[in-house]
């Protein structure tokens, strides 16, 4: 059974990268536009992994995975953040928000289903 | 398309909308408006902008993106003050960056230098709040952005990464060197909290090399001690592996800080003598009876640890895996049923958690339901599909008419039941074309915003203050006519400030404001979009406007012109009252094309302008190209159809109300005044003796600015909506002919140029309107 993505990302362009690399790796992607979407979405259907931007707006990749993780059903589900930054402070902010790890842009598909792969069964 | 190249156009796409975002949130800052979330915006803006080009490689875009983007979180973190001259700056570095985006997307180049020299700028707004400017100039351009790294979690990393800890005296003779690693790892709670997994971490370092796993279990609590959210056991690998200690540290990257963790090799250990296989041993030795204590002191709810306290090796991998889900369901089955064991302390948070998350779900919903759109409801469709269904639904329109008639034809009553479906029918396709037609319609706004930089390039250019204002940037109008208007609208704006606005000095000594006005405003009025173009000038300098006309022999010196047709005549080819033809306005194109252009979409231009204080030009256009509610009329025996909304009244003209004027010109009175009266059938050639006006119908009509006259025709026949078909494209241009359309019995009817019959017959005889008034 194939694995389901939640990709949540206020660019269209890195939706629709994250889309085409993620379904020719075979999982099933759900896309949110920002965090307030992400988290309706995420109760219908539940993922196995999620990938997360952090600048968006109404609600940022911090809020959304603390909101996540406040959720009992969604504690461990591994949650990755895009992030282009790649100074210590905002991965360190993500993973005290709950974040599982993170993938750094610009990636390739290999790079990004490399990285699912070390945190989702 | 190759998917990534249509993600590429989607780039693109985007990245103009986000430049416009970008654009009009600088522009409501220079108003000294602007929020904390409003610089958000413009900080993701650029962000994603960035993001977006390094996905795709584009160099000189993500240089230049990134500094804007430093300043921006300079100015999102308070430490860049928002002020007019900061935002001045940053308006140029918009301007800079879409030119990054449309030479990128061309595949092109910017302006390096001017590039190079805006960055510089941007640095420096960084430099007052960081070091010296030179230093962040070349630190900032130091961080030149290279699409690298990518998966090496298979393979091992390239040559010159550094070796921090491995010292290799005696370089391997052949093969990949293998060397024998000690891991040892005790997760803490926190690795868990974050979603990461033992197993997965452990399946990861497998695919390094050949693993032996073991795991210690003697910090195991008794399962009432036990929290079931900590990590209590310790794991050890050995880890055979031609890869380097990078890329073990690698496979914790996550976790670093959340487990402790300890890395070594054996050739390592060798030199600190240390015996690894002592080590593990001693590990092994020490798991095997200490893991099987607390699997002997557990109660009934967790038998599934016992299986796992064996010595685990490699092949047994799965089976750990296993057991800790099986434990974890344990677990999870206790949280949520009556516990078995006593609660966990931690456990007492968890309902207040879940109170937290269901109102944050609660509010997640509202806003989603609340004031703000929700995002993203949009999709993109191709042009050509919504083109084809448009057509669709116009041959639809045109069958249905058709069938309606066929249905007339037999004699049916109209209320039976035939008939009745078919009214139903009507209304469906109309409503069916007014959505499809909606799919096409469009804000204006893509246009509008193109201006602000348009009129900041022109101000700069001519050396005047000048100040945009726009209104109506949500007005829908359908796409085609959106494309074509911005070549007009550029050119009255330029217009507007090179000839329209005074220098700066004449206005202060005009006691105007230094800074000049143009308005650009958009809104709907019967049917039609109406454009307006305005600034708070001189005005039309009627005398000169005259003088230059009669000089380029456009009239005749002795012509006796009225205010009103003296401004039109900027609307005729050749005409040009700038001394100079200037950088701006003088690129070949006068107002007649403009004109020309607006009339090709069955629009009209007008102006009005005060010696003083400025003029106005209005556009007018239909709102869609497609289709038009049209009067269905007989001249000759020719069917034609007169656009419904020059329509204003139809009339049956009474033999004492239509009077000669001249030898050829026919008024009628129409309650107070006099209208020309023609003759469609003599206007368009096919009669040459006029009708009798009391055997005829007339149609009063209103062109553009204001003129009415009233049409003659044979008899009218009805009211229909049609659906254009360009005469131009698939025959020629005629004169008085605006196209064509099917009717419902399938023939070809014409449909009335309005405006072109009335000018025709107007300036054949110059009209005066206050002689007609003095007739009457």
């Amino acid at each position: 059974m194939s694995k389901t993505v939640l990709t949540v990302d206020d660019s269209r362009t890195m939706r629709d990268m994250l889309m085409l690399a993620l379904s020719d790796a075979g999982f099933r992607v759900v896309q949110a536009v920002d965090g307030v979407h992400g988290l309706e979405v995420l109760g219908g259907e539940p993922p196995d992994v999620i990938v997360t931007d952090i600048n968006m707006p109404r609600l940022d990749g911090f809020g959304f995975i603390e909101a996540v993780r406040k959720d009992n059903r969604f504690r461990a589900v591994p949650i990755l953040v895009l992030t282009t930054e790649s100074d210590q402070a905002k991965k360190d902010r993500a993973r005290q928000a709950g974040a599982t790890g993170w993938i750094v842009k610009p990636f390739d598909a290999t790079k990004l289903v490399a990285v699912i792969r070390r945190v989702a069964a | 398309m190759d998917p990534l190249a249509a993600i590429k156009v989607t780039f693109f796409q985007e990245c103009e909308e986000q430049l416009a975002e970008l654009e009009s949130g600088l522009l409501v800052m220079q108003d000294g408006a602007h929020d904390d979330e409003m610089i958000n915006a413009l900080f993701r803006a650029v962000h994603s902008i960035k993001g977006g080009a390094g996905t795709f490689g584009l160099e000189a875009l993500v240089r230049f993106a990134h500094v804007f983007e430093t300043v921006l979180d300079e100015m999102r973190s308070g430490k860049l003050p928002v002020d007019a001259n900061v935002v001045a700056i940053m308006l140029r570095a918009a301007d800079m960056l879409a030119d990054h985006v449309r030479a990128a997307r061309d595949d092109g180049s910017a302006d390096e230098e001017r590039s190079r020299a805006i960055a510089g700028e941007l640095a420096n707004l960084c430099g007052i709040s960081a070091d010296g400017p030179e230093e962040t100039v070349e630190e900032i351009e130091g961080l030149d952005f290279v699409p690298v790294a990518f998966a090496f979690d298979d393979a091992p990393p390239p040559a010159p990464l550094p070796e921090p800890v491995m010292d290799l005296p005696e370089p391997e003779p052949e093969g990949p060197p293998r060397e024998t690693w000690t891991i040892i790892f005790k997760p803490r709670a926190a690795l868990y909290a974050s979603g990461n997994e033992t197993a997965f971490l452990l399946r990861e370092l497998q695919r390094l090399g050949d693993m032996d796993v073991t795991v210690q279990a003697s910090g195991l609590p008794l399962l009432q001690d036990m929290d079931p959210e900590e990590g209590y056991l310790v794991w050890t690998v050995t880890l055979q592996t031609a890869a380097e200690e990078t890329a073990i540290r690698e496979v914790f990257e996550f976790v670093d800080g959340d487990c402790d963790i300890e890395v070594k090799s054996a050739r390592a250990d060798a030199s600190a003598a240390l015996d690894v296989h002592a080590l593990i041993a001693m590990a092994t030795a020490a798991s095997g009876p200490a893991a099987e204590a607390p699997a002997m002191a557990m109660p009934a709810p967790a038998p599934a640890i016992a299986p796992a306290a064996p010595e685990a090796d490699n092949s047994d991998l799965m089976e750990i895996i296993k057991f800790i889900d099986d434990a974890k369901a344990a677990v999870a089955a206790d949280e949520k049923g009556e516990p078995l064991a006593p609660p966990p302390s931690s456990d007492a948070g968890i309902p207040a958690a879940k109170a937290q998350a269901a109102a944050g779900g609660a509010a997640a919903a509202q806003a989603g339901s609340g004031g703000q759109p929700p995002a993203g409801q949009t999709i993109r469709v191709d042009l050509e599909r919504v083109d084809r269904l448009i057509d669709l639904v116009g041959e639809l329109v045109i069958n249905q008419a058709m069938l309606a008639q066929r249905v007339a034809e037999c004699g049916l009553a109209r209320s039976s039941s035939v008939a009745i479906g078919l009214d139903d029918l009507e209304h469906l396709t109309r409503e069916i074309q007014d959505s499809v037609m909606a799919i096409r319609a469009q804000p204006v706004k893509s246009v509008f915003q193109r201006m602000p930089r348009l009129v900041r390039e022109v101000a700069a250019m001519v050396g005047k203050q000048v100040r945009l204002v726009t209104e109506g940037e949500g007005t829908e109008v359908d796409k085609t006519v959106i494309e074509r208007l911005t070549d007009p609208i550029t050119h009255m704006i330029r217009n507007a400030i090179d000839h329209g606005l005074e220098k700066t000095e004449d206005r202060i000594a005009r006691g105007k404001p230094a800074e000049g006005t143009v308005r650009l405003a958009a809104l709907h009025r019967s049917g039609r979009i109406v454009i307006e173009v305005s600034d708070d000038g001189a005005g039309i300098n009627r005398e000169r406007v005259k003088n230059s006309a009669i000089s380029k022999g456009l009239i005749p010196a002795s012509a006796d012109l009225s205010d009103e047709e003296i401004d039109n005549l900027i609307f005729m080819p050749g005409f040009s009252t700038a001394a100079t033809v200037s950088d701006i306005s003088g690129r070949g194109v006068g107002m007649d094309v403009v004109k020309r252009s607006i009339q090709a979409l069955g629009g009209r231009i007008t102006i009005a302008s005060e010696p003083g204080k400025g003029s106005t030009f209005t556009l007018s256009l239909p709102l869609t190209l497609a289709v038009l509610d049209g009067m269905v009329v007989s001249v000759c025996g020719q069917t034609l159809v007169a656009p419904l909304t020059g329509v204003v009244e139809t009339l049956q003209p009474k033999a004492g109300d239509v009077r000669s004027l001249g030898p050829n010109g026919t008024v009628i009175q129409i309650r107070e005044t006099y209208l020309p009266l023609i003759d469609v059938g003599v206007q368009l050639g096919y009669r040459d003796a006029p009708l009798l006006p009391t055997s005829g119908v007339a149609l009063l009509v209103e062109g553009e600015g204001g003129a009415r006259a009233a049409l003659l025709v044979d008899t009218i026949q009805g009211q229909r909506q049609v659906v254009i078909k360009s005469l131009e494209a698939n025959y020629r241009k005629v004169p008085g002919i605006a196209g064509a359309t099917i009717l419902g019995d399938g023939r070809v009817a014409l449909i009335l140029d309005v405006d072109s019959v009335l000018s025709a017959k107007v300036t054949e005889p110059p009209r005066n309107p206050t002689v007609l008034a003095a007739a009457g």
